[in-house]
């Protein structure tokens, strides 16, 4: 089974593969988390608003995104993003936005909306005795947000957000259908040009299962020492 | 902007020589639907007996469930795609690695098999936390009572167990269906890659993904309404879900 099985081809490349596949996938992944987070909580706040616009323009927004694949969404983007760069700038023609960038966007908009929901759960997690507390001191909404709600929703979702993370960090994968040049990508070019699929994918596969691996292990462990101290 | 929109676009034929652009896309929601459905129903029994088995007494069971579900949960579907198409043909017997590739329909089996395994793992841990989520007494109440663990199984945890999880499972049978589009990596002619080819051959970027993201929003809503009217047939009144009605 492995008699044909060529090494050399995983020793020749892999610091490419990895100082620059890997390292551009964890690069989306950081930066589309924590926008994602970002966004997902302020569309977290509108959807709990009392204003019900306000909460209605979130739910539309969320569950339209959730209900298509995320393919779509990169497609969606790759080839709106352009058009959106030049109506916000007032240029008649499509700006050229890098695929990075697009893919940037892509990923915080669409990992926002389930970043949205475990922040959901995380606000109402918390006894609404506290919010109330902090507006009879006279806080307001965002004095009460940011130093008594938020805080310790995040601190109660962090486990949930990480878990979500390891999933982002799979689905960076998908950027190959744009041909973004990231771990999956750089791997499938060396395949194809050296005639190696086998060595390349398993390489990949045992790469990301190591990594994934070990993030959610850690992820199990901090979830336990959350719980405790709570 | 200077976008020439044209919605009529959907009527014209397309140069694949298979009817209108609609018609092209209708085959690709075929497609889908088909990849879909073939594999939830793989995914469903293989993640009922692995969560079961996750939840036993029986070590090893217990053991060889958790490592099957670490494996499929911790690589990219992508991935696993690739490796089910490209890599175990070329690992098998090379008479079966070649009969396997030449087989019709080649990038719809794979898809089947990528997307049925991935999301066996998912099923298998949300089971896994339903049967969980049931009082221990239930299985103490079974016991007690002459019944053997299988039987216990059978007539006390697992009617309970699956009313419970029936909610995740909605939300990983729409997963599922969405997934399908990581198959147009391999070729195959779902939704989302009809509507790439459409958008190829027509040049109507916008129209032809607005059709799209209607198509996935409505499929989306059938499937929810369906699982809710399932939920609602199967609830036991007094027990969760059973307020509702």
């Amino acid at each position: 089974m492995f008699q044909n099985f060529d090494f050399d081809v995983i020793a020749r490349t892999w610091q490419v593969l990895i100082f620059q596949g890997l390292a551009f996938t964890l690069e989306v992944t950081v930066l589309a988390m924590v926008g994602g987070i970002v966004f997902g909580t302020l569309l977290a706040m509108m959807l709990l608003s009392s204003l019900k616009p306000m909460s209605w323009i979130a739910a539309t927004y969320v569950n339209a995104l959730r209900s298509i694949p995320l393919v779509l969404v990169i497609f969606w983007f790759y080839f709106l993003v352009p058009y959106i760069g030049a109506w916000v700038i007032g240029s008649p023609t499509p700006i050229k936005v890098g695929a990075f960038t697009s893919a940037l966007v892509t990923f915080i908009l669409f990992e926002a909306c389930y970043y949205c929901e475990i922040m959901r759960a995380g606000i109402q997690s918390i006894a609404s005795g506290q919010a109330n507390a902090g507006y009879a001191l006279g806080m307001t909404y965002w004095q009460v947000m940011r130093q008594i709600v938020l805080p310790q929703a995040f601190r109660n979702m962090t486990p949930v957000l990480l878990t979500q993370t390891i999933i982002l960090f799979q689905d960076v994968s998908l950027v190959y259908i744009i041909s973004l040049p990231d771990f999956v990508t750089m791997a499938s070019k060396v395949a194809q040009r050296d005639g190696r699929l086998v060595e390349m994918y398993l390489f990949v596969a045992v790469v990301y299962f190591a990594i994934c691996l070990f993030l959610s292990f850690w992820v199990k462990r901090l979830q336990t020492r959350i719980a405790i101290a709570r | 902007m200077n976008y020439h929109w044209n919605w009529g676009i959907f009527w014209e034929l397309s140069p694949d020589a298979s009817g209108t652009y609609l018609q092209t896309l209708f085959s690709g929601l075929r497609w889908t639907l088909a990849t879909g459905l073939t594999a939830w129903v793989v995914a469903l029994a293989l993640g009922l007996i692995i969560g079961t088995v996750r939840t036993t007494p029986w070590v090893w069971g217990v053991r060889l469930g958790n490592a099957y579900v670490e494996l499929f949960r911790n690589i990219p579907l992508l991935v696993q795609m690739f490796l089910w198409f490209f890599v175990v043909p070329e690992l098998l017997p090379a008479a079966i690695g070649t009969w396997l590739k030449q087989l019709p329909n080649s990038s719809f089996w794979t898809a089947v098999v990528a997307l049925a395994f991935f999301t066996s793992a998912r099923v298998a841990e949300q089971v896994r936390a339903g049967i969980g989520s049931l009082p221990r007494g239930q299985l103490a109440a079974g016991t007690a009572l002459g019944l053997t663990l299988a039987q216990t199984y059978r007539y006390v945890l697992l009617p309970m167990a699956l009313r419970i999880v029936l909610p995740p499972l909605t939300s990983e049978f729409l997963n599922i269906i969405k997934n399908t589009a990581v198959a147009l990596t391999i070729g195959l002619m779902e939704l989302t890659a009809s509507t790439r080819s459409m958008q190829e051959f027509s040049f109507q970027i916008f129209e032809a993904f607005t059709a799209a993201t209607l198509i996935y929003l409505v499929v989306n809503g059938v499937v929810v309404l369906a699982m809710r009217s399932l939920e609602r047939w199967l609830a036991v009144p007094g027990y969760i879900g059973g307020r509702s009605t």
